[in-house]
């Protein structure tokens, strides 16, 4: 039989607030252990939260770029259940009226084409803490620094069809989230992390099969890994004749598998009901104009404008505008360029990069300015150097305290462009390299290069290659 | 023995007639001769506040707030800083906050003094004190009864003479009907008037600070000093405070209060009901008008009340889990055991009865049925008071519907328990402010009327409680409990 997969994700994206969602506690990372987690966090008798309007605007932003609706009255319910890292035995949350509702997102397909993906909701809610299970033998530990840390939850329609498309609509949710600043989007850090629901159905069938949901998803690599192994399980299970248990599972990605972790019937009855201890959020349409009047350029926008205003080749304008901070860095050395941004694009997408790659860093980790940059490509165009020493400066940059300007001047790195001081250098060449010498004049022309070579190696590279190539073509002409 | 006002101690300590030192532990010895029978206060070693004692009394004293030296008890439902808070629980048995709730520190800003804390129904569910881990609370005007509850320990405190005046909290009644039982005047102010912030939860859309005190005069007093916004609790509102102890005196004459015919359909005592028609003359004698009015609704108000109250508190009493804070039980492996065994044995049969009332009404395929029917109500109880509030100022009910009644005698029979709060719970639905205050005895038992007013017209309840105390005694009579033991004191 061909059997149709059938894909919804809910992303927990944390939100880039300093405070908590209810608390002022600070949302730092990585601090020790329930040092940040005040007296409302920890769930004590009589506190009471404060909801922190940020997150409100933050959502709404979101809600704003995927074309939804922001409800104009929006409800924080209680998720009641027990568990040792949820302090209050609730988790405050939204059900009923979430902020946004009815959104869309657009992923492009190998082939091409643009697939519509409906967004159902996104709701606000605060973060559980974290249990420790492995440091202490016997016994189970619990940090509260990330409880009440403020989340939107992203739930997509049951539309995308492939592990490939889950994966860039999250690659794309992640895109759009970093374009807002309301993620900082850190996925190691747990910033954004993704639950699958999958099932697979008979093609043609409109009813959907029963799903099964793999949790606390943290990779791009991990989510098309577990969903792959989960349809090719859900796959074997139907080819036999049996039939798929709805539950919950969680993936392994050292065994890369998916593993239940609890059935249907285990599952809690979460008891939602309105949090009185909130009022409604009630937005008003002035908030909403002032917000959508102040969205950042998106990703397709972005695109579009360095394709037509700045003359961008299209895949080099994808390139660069796929990751906010490289075009931010990008149109940062953009401002004090004064040449063609091509040129400026080439250099990032191949020398700049080539060094996040290497030492596996973000842009924002990079110790080079974007004005540094700007600078080096000007020096280019304006014969200042070669792009051989514009690539032995840029190097020299991630160190060096100096600008641009200064170690060219420091280490002597001028292009020579200097007629007379090249001939006689090519000079010199000619006449410790006879042989060559002959060969050229009897016609074999590819020693050229070979010459010019040896010229540009007497001047550490900084001859103006263009200049030696003419006056060494002239040189030899006049024997 | 004889009970100050707090009124009559703000003149006693301006006239230097008594330092704020020798006034607090007069009333700590009191509280030391007098409590092993009323079993009132759960902490009553507490270390005043030395910046309000003022004992050098030849000095001006430095410090001169609204309520500098003034004593008073505080339910033990109330977080202080340092002191115990038990809640009347064995899950807090040993719960020490490390933070004041928002009216405790306002009124220690002003200087107010904290004596002890005050017994109470667990968690505050109950009607008659009993709930409580600590033992009962017996009402001065005869032990073997009831000081009413859950605000009983603050009540009994009051009406004994070992506190000036106490605060309460009041979910369903709980400041009004021991108000009532004991012969003192309670407030339940308006919902969101004064903060929650440090009030232990029951059930949050519900639950009010207030005040059980000697007259409305001491009401307003304190009252002024704890109510106001706290940016702390949200559902507290940004509406200014009046100074309502400098307009007690206002016109009353030609308001209109409405008696809704559902409070006096004949169920009442004829005892009862001539205790309520002389306080009636009495009022009429001062101006105001009496109308004839109709909640129809109202009799829906406690089948409501036993909905909304236990499904949040289902929900609040969560974080009770033996984790953080509170009662834990050793050597359990398990975690599912770990909780139950915690909750188990931490939590008295009142309040494990209600959590799995309000557990079981939020439960997927009864929700809609029980809390969402039960919000439609309360929304239908709203309408019909704001339609009364429309031809008249306020609304006159009984408080209770008997005098105290005897210690143990409801205490097995939950929904007769439950029927005691059947005149009061209607304003906590509608959140609006209410007040009991004495109007005399049946079978040497104090007895009690209670006002409602619409919201944020506090001052109107305490306007017209304190002008008929200006013109009768009931709230100056003492407990004959007390008078026996006079020559102790």
């Amino acid at each position: 039989m061909h059997w149709e997969t059938v894909i919804g994700l809910e992303i927990h994206v944390q939100l880039a607030c300093d405070s908590k969602i209810f608390s002022s506690a600070s949302t730092a990372y990585g601090k020790e252990q329930n040092t940040q987690a005040s007296l409302i966090d920890l769930g004590y008798p009589g506190v009471l939260p404060v909801l922190n309007k940020e997150v409100v605007m933050m959502a709404i932003k979101f809600g704003l770029a995927v074309d939804a609706e922001i409800a104009d009255l929006s409800i924080f319910a209680r998720k009641n259940y027990f568990y040792p890292d949820l302090p209050k035995g609730y988790q405050i949350s939204q059900y009923e009226l979430p902020i946004v509702s009815g959104g869309q997102l657009f992923i492009t397909l190998d082939n091409g084409t643009e697939k519509r993906i409906g967004i159902t909701r996104a709701h606000l809610e605060e973060d559980a803490g974290k249990s420790i299970h492995d440091k202490f033998p016997g016994t189970s530990a619990i940090d509260l620094n990330r409880a009440g840390t403020p989340l939107l939850e992203i739930v997509s329609e049951p539309e995308l069809s492939s592990a490939k498309e889950a994966t860039l609509y999250m690659q794309k949710i992640h895109q759009l989230v970093r374009y807002l600043k309301i993620s900082d989007g850190n996925m190691q850090e747990g910033s954004f992390r993704c639950d699958a629901n999958v099932s697979l159905k008979p093609k043609d069938n409109t009813e959907l099969g029963t799903r099964a949901e793999i949790k606390n998803i943290n990779s791009f690599r991990f989510i098309e890994n577990a969903i792959n192994y989960e349809v090719e399980r859900q796959k074997e299970i139907l080819e036999q004749g049996g039939s798929v248990v709805q539950e919950t599972r969680l993936y392994d990605s050292d065994a890369g598998e998916t593993r239940s972790m609890r059935t249907k019937e285990e599952a809690n009855d979460y008891r939602y009901f309105p949090d009185p201890d909130l009022l409604p959020v009630k937005i008003d349409k002035e908030i909403i104009e002032t917000i959508a009047a102040s969205l950042p350029e998106l990703f397709n926008q972005k695109v579009d404008r360095y394709i037509k205003t700045l003359s961008i080749k299209p895949v080099d304008a994808t390139a660069i505008a796929k990751n906010i901070e490289l075009a931010e860095y990008f149109e940062d050395a953009l401002n004090t360029y004064n040449g063609n941004p091509q040129l400026l694009a080439n250099w990032l997408i191949t020398e700049v990069m080539a060094i996040l790659n290497k030492d596996k860093i973000e842009i924002a980790s990079l110790s080079i300015s974007a004005k540094s940059v700007s600078q080096l490509i000007q020096r280019i165009d304006d014969g200042t150097i070669s792009s051989t020493i514009a690539k032995n400066i840029f190097s020299q940059l991630i160190e060096s305290e100096m600008s641009v300007d200064e170690l060219i001047k420091d280490q002597g790195l001028e292009q020579i462009s200097d007629t007379n001081e090249i001939e006689q250098v090519i000079r010199i060449v000619l006449n410790e390299n006879q042989e060559q010498q002959d060969q050229y004049l009897a016609g074999k022309e590819q020693v050229l290069g070979f010459l010019i070579g040896k010229v540009m190696q007497k001047t550490q590279g900084k001859a103006n290659p263009k200049l030696v190539n003419d006056l060494m073509v002239e040189i030899l002409s006049n024997h | 023995m004889e009970r100050f006002t707090v009124k009559a101690i703000q003149n006693m300590l301006s006239e230097k007639q008594i330092s704020a030192t020798e006034l607090f532990d007069l009333y700590r010895s009191r509280i030391a001769d007098y409590d092993q029978s009323l079993n009132a206060f759960i902490t009553s070693d507490i270390q005043p506040n030395a910046a309000y004692m003022t004992d050098d009394q030849d000095q001006e004293s430095p410090i001169d707030f609204a309520l500098t030296g003034i004593p008073y008890a505080a339910k033990d439902i109330f977080c202080t800083q340092g002191i115990k808070t038990t809640c009347g629980s064995k899950m807090l048995e040993n719960f020490i906050p490390p933070y004041d709730a928002t009216v405790v520190r306002r009124l220690k800003t002003q200087g107010a003094v904290l004596l002890g804390k005050t017994n109470m129904d667990e968690f505050a569910m109950g009607s008659s004190s009993e709930t409580s881990y600590f033992g009962s609370v017996h009402n001065p005007w005869d032990i073997e009864r009831t000081p009413g509850g859950s605000s009983g320990g603050s009540a009994a405190a009051v009406a004994a003479g070992l506190t000036p005046i106490a605060l309460g909290t009041d979910t369903g009644g709980s400041i009004r009907q021991p108000a009532a039982f004991t012969g003192i005047t309670g407030l339940k102010p308006t919902y969101g008037r004064c903060s929650r912030y440090g009030m232990v939860a029951f059930a949050s859309s519900l639950d009010q600070a207030g005040i059980l005190a000697l007259s409305a005069e001491d009401t307003a007093i304190f009252l002024e000093s704890m109510a106001g916004f706290d940016p702390l609790d949200s559902t507290s509102v940004e509406e200014s405070v009046p100074q309502y102890s400098q307009y007690l005196e206002e016109n009353i004459k030609g308001k209109i209060i409405g008696l809704p015919k559902e409070f006096f359909d004949g169920s009442l005592g004829s005892a009862y009901e001539a205790l309520i028609a002389e306080s009636i003359d009495s009022y009429k004698k001062l101006g105001i008008v009496f109308k004839e009015i109709s909640l129809p609704n109202i009799g829906y108000s406690v089948p409501t009340y036993y909905v909304v109250a236990p499904a949040e508190c289902s929900s609040n009493l969560a974080r009770y889990d033996g984790v953080r804070f509170g009662y834990r039980s050793q050597n359990i492996e398990d975690l599912d055991e770990f909780y139950r065994t915690n909750r188990q044995i931490g939590f008295g049969q009142e309040v494990k009865r209600r959590i799995i009332t309000g557990t079981y009404v939020l439960s997927t395929g009864y929700y809609d049925a029980y809390y969402l029917k039960a919000q439609k109500v309360r929304q239908l109880i709203n309408q019909d008071f704001a339609r009364a509030f429309e031809s008249v100022d306020i609304i006159l009910g009984p408080t209770t519907q008997t005098a105290a009644f005897k210690l143990g005698e409801k205490i097995d029979d939950p929904v007769s328990m439950y029927m005691n709060d059947m005149y009061t719970i209607s304003a906590n639905l509608a959140g609006l402010p209410a007040i009991s205050h004495p109007i005399g005895f049946v079978e040497n038992l104090p007895y009690g009327l209670q006002l409602i007013a619409p919201h944020f017209k506090e001052l109107d309840l305490l306007s017209l409680t304190h002008q008929y105390q200006k013109v009768t005694d009931w709230h100056q009579a003492v407990p004959r409990l007390l008078q026996s033991s006079e020559g102790n004191d």
